[in-house]
């Protein structure tokens, strides 16, 4: 690297030493001007702020950062942030795997619209999700009352609905992540299995489904992180009962409304450290996995 | 078109954007910001004081409105949201945006009334016909009762709410303080949702059709009659309320600033005038004006109201006492389960 | 597609109570969670009639949101698009150390709630902000004014368009690029004639997804906006506020505005995908 780089200065553009030492060499120019631009950019708009966070949180001093997060309604509400996020995207996992193989492998009228449509939650805002999804599931509603007529069953205002409302915006994420994976997924392998005499659940369990595996990992654990951070969609559905349907970015909401900064700013951080290591540990196990079944 | 072209472009875009806004605030404007249930009067109001402004000056006025939960809209301004006049739920919110400096930490003492130019109570908002007898604050506490409010931590509201379940738990028990919390835990475990705001709650109950008793801002409880249908609900008046003073004042270090303290101070004062009383008992707050309380005497219920001075040694304490990180409405939550 | 043209052998494919199962699941999944969601968004608005529906829309407040909507993506957008070419063009035409943390960088805005996303510019810019004080005294108001409001969709925003140039970039490698440059062409006229047509339909499709998310941003916005009715609400707020006012055939009017604007979204892309399927699979891993 070292080496080589002695090469770099002839280049045009190359963006001076100190980058020559960090990057390969290339005839390609731009170097310095883009990842200029991206730093400052990135600098600027993200990091910038985030360190006013945790400066804000840091504000707090060690004892008092843990005061603040250890309290049983935080801890609560990680509970169900956590909790319920994990419960949606276990539903996305199950269900978004279904739809994407019913669009991979099947035709049916009306498949490009459906196609189309999975990513409906992308685009429409969180706050019309929210108002819809409340209207829809409250006991007057269109849905909430068949359940509350057929099974007694209370949706809306539960912890239910706010789960209901975070599989919404998880969906197009394990859909979209599957679907290529297994529209790449060579046939022969599965040919090959059918062959030799293995049935089709067989095929499926043993040959088709550790492919996708990673993906659809990957697509839960990108519903996940969506779901735990989500507040738009999900206070107009929420209960906002604290202990039972109190979701962290409510509270940090509630706690920016008591004046509660640095609190607030403590939660938030807590926030972005567990989501973060949750994510890692996801991508790990994903690494792992392909490892695996590369074997 | 050159890439640094189209960056100037942009540059030159936001730098519009920005002057736009500071042009905007250099018009004869003035921003009252205010909490969630008293839009419907402001519209109103505003376009009166407009005009009178207008006769009086020959200068024509625009107030501009923000609402939304009440402490919001104080830590809003407490950022730097440049409200020359603030009218919210409760003194405690001004006392915040005192703290920060923003203005005087007399502030209260600058107008008539505690600088409350109308006052309102908490009243109870049942079904029509009143299915489930709901009299008093003590059918709230009463198994199989669903009792609607927001929830204490956000609503100022919701604040009066509590507190007035409390002053009237304490009357009825001789001023045990161990009673009175058990008495309003047993009415928030009839709880089922807690929304952020009163216009939140209010949908809850009548658009949602949760909850048999919505303990409500009276004004909010005869709008919600006029909105959603006298056919529908009914009012129920409890024994012993809370007198709920929404206070008003100028924000010094914005109209110091931007140079209209004159007009934000005619602002407020019109709402002390026969003029403003009168949109405000229209708009069912109680005025202030001793002859035009006797004039809508008929309209609002004579009850026994209690003070939050008198009964929890006013906002502050009561603020750290019930609502506070840890306060009584904290362990109120975590006892229940 | 791939899967059509092969055709699957009986022997690997499912049985037709399987697939119709399959099917149906799907289909109902789908039907719960988003076409009544949809459905009644129209349903609500269109209650009263399409006069009460079109007067909610021409109503200034309503103008001044669906105005104010406007301007924050116009200025949001191609700042996130300028930014998405840049990150992609440094990272995918170059190897350099700490890249796979760059990216990481990158991505990291997606997985922030947006509650944070507007709590960190309050932080920053507010009264008793970072930097806010100073900037008050010199007259710039950030937050609670179109900057803020733009700041905060601009953070959501953020990895859209990187996300999808990326990968796209990285497939094409730099062969193109290179001979360009061999013979004689300035680094300027590589990427106005070799690269940017080789992209422009990832480009595309990272610019509608960015600007759909930029429109119906809600929770960030909130926290940043200061609810100044007819100046600082937006579309999704005004939404908010309407419902607030029990004036809920004019909120799911505005709503149903902002669900037509997804379906447009979900249009462009799909034709996008349709026609431009395999420059654009690059970038589906």
């Amino acid at each position: 690297m070292v080496a080589a780089a002695s090469t770099d200065t002839v280049l045009p553009s190359s963006g001076g030493t100190v980058l020559s030492v960090l990057k390969k060499p290339s005839v390609i120019p731009g170097f310095g001007l883009t990842l200029g631009f991206t730093l400052t950019y990135l600098g600027l708009i993200v990091l910038l702020p985030l360190a006013a966070l945790t400066i804000k949180a840091g504000g707090l001093g060690w004892s008092g950062f843990w005061n603040a997060v250890l309290t049983p309604r935080v801890l609560s509400a990680f509970q169900v942030s956590f909790g319920l996020s994990l419960a949606a995207a276990a539903v996305n996992a199950v269900f978004g795997f279904i739809v994407a193989w019913v669009l991979v492998r099947y035709r049916f009228p009306g498949h490009r619209i459906v196609d189309a449509l999975v990513d409906l939650p992308f685009a429409l805002p969180t706050a019309v999700a929210g108002i819809a999804l409340s209207a829809l599931y409250a006991p007057n509603g269109w849905i909430g009352k068949l359940l509350m007529d057929w099974f007694g069953l209370k949706v809306a205002f539960t912890p239910i609905g706010i789960a209901i409302a975070l599989t919404f915006i998880g969906l197009p994420f394990v859909v979209r992540t599957v679907q290529p994976i297994l529209q790449d997924l060579p046939p022969e392998e599965e040919e090959a299995a059918a062959s030799l005499g293995a049935s089709r659940w067989q095929t499926f369990s043993r040959v088709v489904f550790p492919a996708l595996l990673p993906a659809l990992v990957t697509g839960f654990a990108l519903a996940f992180a969506r779901a735990v951070g989500e507040y738009g969609s999900v206070i107009f559905i929420a209960g906002n009962m604290p202990g039972i349907s109190e979701i962290v970015p409510l509270l940090i909401v509630i706690k920016l409304e008591q004046y509660d900064y640095g609190g607030a700013a403590a939660v938030g951080t807590m926030m972005l450290v567990v989501s973060f290591f949750l994510l890692l540990i996801l991508n790990l196990l994903q690494a792992w996995m392909r490892w695996r079944h590369a074997r | 078109m050159s890439f640094r072209y189209r960056l100037s472009l942009l540059a030159a875009g936001l730098a519009l954007t920005v002057l736009g806004a500071a042009a905007a605030t250099a018009q004869d404007t003035v921003l009252n910001v205010s909490y969630d249930p008293t839009r419907e009067f402001y519209v109103e109001f505003n376009q009166a004081f407009a005009k009178k402004w207008k006769a009086e000056t020959g200068r024509s006025v625009t107030v501009k409105q923000s609402h939304g939960g009440s402490g919001k809209q104080a830590r809003s301004v407490i950022d730097g949201l440049d409200a020359d006049v603030v009218t919210l739920a409760l003194a405690y919110d001004i006392d915040a945006i005192a703290d920060s400096g923003a203005l005087a930490k007399n502030w209260q003492s600058r107008l008539p009334n505690n600088s409350s130019p109308y006052t309102s109570t908490i009243v109870f908002l049942v079904r029509k016909g009143n299915p489930k007898q709901i009299k008093d604050w003590n059918d709230l506490a009463k198994p199989g009762v669903q009792v609607i409010t927001p929830n204490p931590k956000t609503s100022g509201g919701a604040r009066w709410n509590y507190l007035a379940a409390w002053a009237y738990a304490l009357e009825k028990n001789g001023n045990d303080e161990a009673k009175a919390k058990q008495f309003v835990a047993d009415v928030f475990k009839n709880v089922p949702v807690l929304d952020s705001g009163a216009r939140g709650s209010t949908v809850t109950f009548t658009q949602r059709e949760i909850g048999d008793v919505l303990l409500a801002w009276e004004n909010e409880a005869f709008l919600s009659l006029q909105e959603f249908g006298a056919d529908k609900l009914e009012i129920v008046v409890p024994s012993l309320s809370i007198l709920a003073e929404p206070p008003v004042t100028v924000v010094d270090s914005v109209v110091d600033r931007k140079g209209t303290r004159k007009i934000a101070e005619a602002y407020l004062q019109f709402l002390y005038t026969r003029e403003g009383q009168e949109l405000a008992a229209k708009h069912f707050y109680r005025p202030r004006q001793p002859e035009l309380a006797t004039q809508y005497a008929g309209r609002f219920a004579d009850v026994k109201l209690v003070t939050i001075d008198q009964s929890f040694g006013g906002w502050r304490a009561a603020q750290e006492k019930h609502f506070a990180d840890g306060g009584v409405f904290d362990q109120i939550y975590q006892k229940g389960r | 597609m791939l899967a059509k043209a092969r055709g699957h052998a009986p022997a690997t494919g499912d049985s037709a109570l399987v697939r119709a199962l399959m099917i149906a699941t799907a289909l109902g999944f789908l039907l719960l969670f988003l076409v009544l969601p949809l459905a009644s968004v129209f349903v609500e608005a269109l209650r009263r009639g399409v006069g009460a529906y079109w007067a909610a829309l021409v109503e200034p407040d309503a103008l001044a949101a669906i105005q104010l909507t406007l301007t924050v993506a116009a200025i949001a957008v191609p700042m996130n698009l300028v930014f998405g070419i840049a990150a992609s063009w440094c990272i995918a035409k170059f190897d350099f150390r700490g890249k796979d943390l760059l990216i990481t960088l990158i991505d990291l805005p997606f997985s922030v709630s947006p509650v944070i996303s507007g709590l960190i510019y309050v932080l920053l810019f507010g009264l008793h902000g970072l930097i806010g004080p100073f900037l008050k005294s010199q007259g710039i108001q950030i937050i609670f004014a179109v900057p803020g409001l733009v700041l905060a969709t601009v953070f959501v925003t953020f990895p859209f368009v990187a996300r999808e140039l990326i990968p796209l970039m990285q497939e094409q490698g730099t062969e193109e690029e290179e001979a360009a440059l061999v013979l004689g062409a300035s680094g300027w006229q590589t990427f106005w004639r070799v690269t940017l047509p080789n992209i422009k339909w990832g480009l595309m499709y990272g610019v509608l997804l960015c600007n759909a998310r930029a429109m119906g941003e809600f929770g960030a916005v909130s926290v940043v906006s200061g609810h100044i009715r007819g100046e600082t609400n937006t579309m999704p707020l005004h939404v908010e506020i309407l419902y607030n006012e029990y004036n809920f055939v004019a909120a799911f009017s505005v709503a149903s505005v902002l669900a037509l604007l997804a379906l447009v979204t979900l249009v462009a892309k799909a034709v996008l995908e349709w026609r431009f399927g395999a420059e654009l699979a690059a970038t589906r891993h």
